[in-house]
């Protein structure tokens, strides 16, 4: 028998344990009566003036039907679409035609068929945006705001630094280790944060290491294709690349949680986006020789970098699912750590012995970058 | 003027105000009518859901028949046992009463795993007179031990406690004891723990009318309170049992109600005849919650506390509260009302919206 034909064997052991299981049922003795395990995640509320809408997902090894829902510990008339019991992974919109109220705090308890209830809070009621031109012109205007404009600015730094000279521009170079570690951490946390809210069923956590490996590696092999590693404009790209997945989950973010009435869009907090993300087109415009780059490119890079925010936001408000952000974030991840692959490449390995890794430009770069990025988060939440 | 200046730089500390002054600078102005109006202040923007609010219900309905008991027709179900008489012509009333575990639906679509008296909950409103000698055939059918505590004057090994009258199941146990003091009265499961063994469902109402012979000088009050008697038979009369449901197991109720189904009386209300008296055996058995509340709309009523005296413990009240296991009569006629829908419900407003909400159609 050919060596590759064996590998019938364990398939076909595979599909018989399978068939024994679901046919005969031998541990059925073990569950004595239990109730079944029941886990649903509420993946979304919209309100607006028909009522509260949620977008519902059912996680757990057994269907879940909901059987009544109570708004603020009252049990109100609803309807469920599709109106039949979930099974795994399975998700459904409910309806409910409720007087809330603006600006204050609303729960909701959703009443499974066993008895079992789950809940969800909406933190600060308002009015989800519509789909009208208004309200997506003022989204994308918020994207722009958080990504786009700030790494602009972030490039007016730049030629100042490179007056320094050589120190100067390690210095910068340091700064963006800084700030992309921070970035690293910060958007690492964001995607657990989000995979917490998905359903448990998707195992979301789990996606976010993965797809932040994948990426990274990918990246690192696109990036050297041609044999060596990126530098100067090609690495430029790169980390716009990354800080550009990074937003795009900020985005997806910020826009859900507006949608959701998690937070309220106040301009204290874009402002303080704007300002934590400035710091994203020093790093971006840190590894440039400025001889060698077009206003144009830069332009681009703002857009590659800072576009998905603007995707992110629109797309997040109207769509968002605590899954694909949290991917999102892995991306991200993995997209930072590719950069910061290389730049560390470029500090570690090919420098000079006379300008050794820990100088006081580069070592001060370093704290500075991370320093700042951790100072403007209080802008964030503030 | 401390206070004045105070005020403004509230103002000017207010961060939704900010908001829309910081965006006009940067040119916001769309972004600040279309995604950012929604402020509380905004007298503009309209009331959400206006036509909801009404809307405090249950969704789709119970099939009673699966349950074996129908709201309606427990509100008025009297389980007056097999009578007989001694050699010395003294009544006797004998009950079969059974525990059973069975899963019920108390909402609709949520099904409770129940322990029930008989298959049901609350269990058979048992009613007898004072005097008569009662005798409670039990069989516990569950899984668990079980006894019947009886509220009433009965001898200690009687008591239905652990040691006394505590029934292992596949067991059965009798007990007897004589009918008194006349009132409204209940009975309840006293195996520990107590808590669960009474939210999963095992209480009902044991009813004891006055022997109009034995209470000359409110012989006429007596007649009206003796099931059977023509004087009786004018009143309109019901049993309501407040109990509730934790689905959850928690230790908070999910759901609250009468006779155990949420809303029922509120979706086909109560007909009432205007003209006839009514009479109401309320019986408080709410678990987790110190008390309960009955309070009817449009009328008051004459509270017998117990129901223990045939003239009026507390006059001329429209709400009474009660306890655990505190009980009591109502009395009140709609005899001087327009016809038209009453309410009755529990006070505690959580109650009445998850559930403890009624209406009397009275026509």
């Amino acid at each position: 028998m050919p060596i590759r034909a064996t590998l019938a064997i364990p398939v076909i052991l595979i599909t018989a344990l399978v068939a024994i299981f679901l046919i005969a049922r031998p541990f059925d003795f073990l569950n004595k009566g239990a109730p079944p395990g029941e886990s649903l995640a509420v993946e979304r509320v919209q309100l607006d003036e028909r009522g509260i809408h949620a977008t519902i997902r059912a996680s757990g090894a057994e269907s879940v039907a909901i059987a009544q829902v109570q708004v603020d510990g009252a049990y109100r008339a609803f309807s469920i679409t599709p109106d039949r019991p979930l099974g795994y992974l399975r998700s459904a919109t409910i309806d409910i035609p409720y007087p809330w109220v603006t600006g204050e705090t609303h729960h909701l308890t959703f009443v499974t068929s066993t008895g079992a209830t789950f809940e969800h809070t909406v933190e600060v009621a308002v009015s989800t945006p519509g789909k009208g031109l208004g309200d997506l012109a003022g989204l994308a205007l918020v994207g722009l705001f958080v990504g786009f404009v700030p790494i602009v600015i972030g490039y007016g730094f730049y030629p100042a630094l490179g007056s320094f000279g050589d120190s100067g521009r390690e210095f910068a170079f340091s700064l963006t280790v800084g700030l992309l570690v921070f970035l690293l951490v910060d958007t690492i946390g964001e995607g657990l944060e989000a995979a917490q809210q998905a359903a448990a069923g998707f195992r979301a956590h789990l996606m976010v290491w993965l797809a932040a490996v994948l990426t990274a590696l990918t990246l690192l092999a696109v990036g050297r294709r041609s044999g060596s590693p990126p530098e100067g404009a090609s690495l430029a790209l790169f980390i716009a690349i990354g800080i550009g997945a990074h937003n795009l989950g900020e985005g997806l973010a910020i826009g859900a949680s507006f949608a959701t009435g998690e937070i309220a869009l106040a301009s204290f907090l874009i402002l303080g986006f704007a300002l934590h993300n400035v710091t994203e087109g020093i790093a971006i415009s840190a590894p440039i020789d400025r001889r060698a780059i077009s206003l144009a490119t830069l332009f681009w890079l703002a857009v590659i970098a800072g576009g998905p925010a603007i995707a992110g936001t629109m797309t997040g408000a109207f769509a968002f699912s605590p899954f694909w952000t949290a991917l999102a974030f892995g991306i991200g991840a993995g997209a930072i750590i590719q950069v910061l692959v290389e730049i560390c490449g470029a500090i570690f390995v090919r420098r000079p012995a006379s300008a050794p890794w820990y100088s006081l430009a580069s070592l001060s770069g370093f704290v500075i970058g991370v320093a700042i990025m951790y100072a403007t988060t209080f802008l964030v939440h503030g | 003027m401390p206070q004045k200046s105070f005020s403004l730089l509230r103002r000017l500390l207010n961060r939704r105000r900010l908001l829309t002054m910081g965006f006009a600078t940067v040119g916001g102005a769309m972004l600040a009518r279309g995604v950012l109006a929604q402020t509380p202040d905004d007298p503009h923007a309209s009331l959400p859901g206006r036509d909801a609010h009404g809307g405090n219900q249950l969704a789709g309905s119970i099939d009673h028949s699966r349950n074996g008991f129908d709201p309606m027709q427990l509100l008025r179900e009297w389980e007056t046992g097999r009578v007989s008489s001694t050699s010395d012509g003294r009544r006797i009333r004998e009950f079969s009463i059974t525990v059973i575990e069975r899963e019920i639906e108390i909402a609709p679509g949520v099904k409770f795993p129940a322990w029930t008296y008989n298959g049901r909950v609350p269990g058979p409103s048992l009613r007898a007179t004072e005097g008569d000698l009662i005798r409670i055939e039990f069989t516990n059918a569950g899984s668990h031990d079980h006894s019947i505590h009886f509220h009433g004057i009965h001898a200690a090994r009687m008591d239905g406690v652990p040691g006394a009258g505590q029934v292992a199941p596949g067991e059965t146990f009798i007990y007897e004891f004589e009918a008194k003091p006349f009132g409204c009265h209940l009975y309840h499961c006293h195996t520990f723990p107590l808590k669960r063994h009474l939210h999963k469902g095992l209480y009902g109402a044991f009813i004891i009318d006055p022997d109009p012979a034995r209470h000359p000088e409110n012989a006429a009050a007596a007649k009206s309170r003796l099931l059977g008697a023509p004087e009786n038979a004018a009143w309109q009369e019901f049993i309501m049992v407040m109990n509730g449901f934790d689905t959850n197991f928690d230790d908070e109720n999910e759901f609250y109600a009468i006779n155990s189904i949420a809303f029922a009386y509120q979706k086909a209300p109560i007909p009432l005849e205007k003209d006839r008296p009514v009479r109401i055996y309320l019986i408080n058995v709410t678990e987790f919650d110190p008390i309960n509340s009955l309070h009817l709309h449009g009328n008051f009523f004459d509270y017998f506390d117990q129901g223990t005296s045939l003239t009026p413990t507390t006059p001329t009240i429209d709400t009474v509260m009660q306890c655990q296991a505190q009980r009591g009569i109502l009395e009140f006629s709609f005899a001087n009302h327009e016809p038209g829908r009453y309410m009755f419900h529990g006070h505690q407003s959580e109650f009445a919206e998850l559930g403890w909400m009624a209406t009397f159609d009275v026509a």
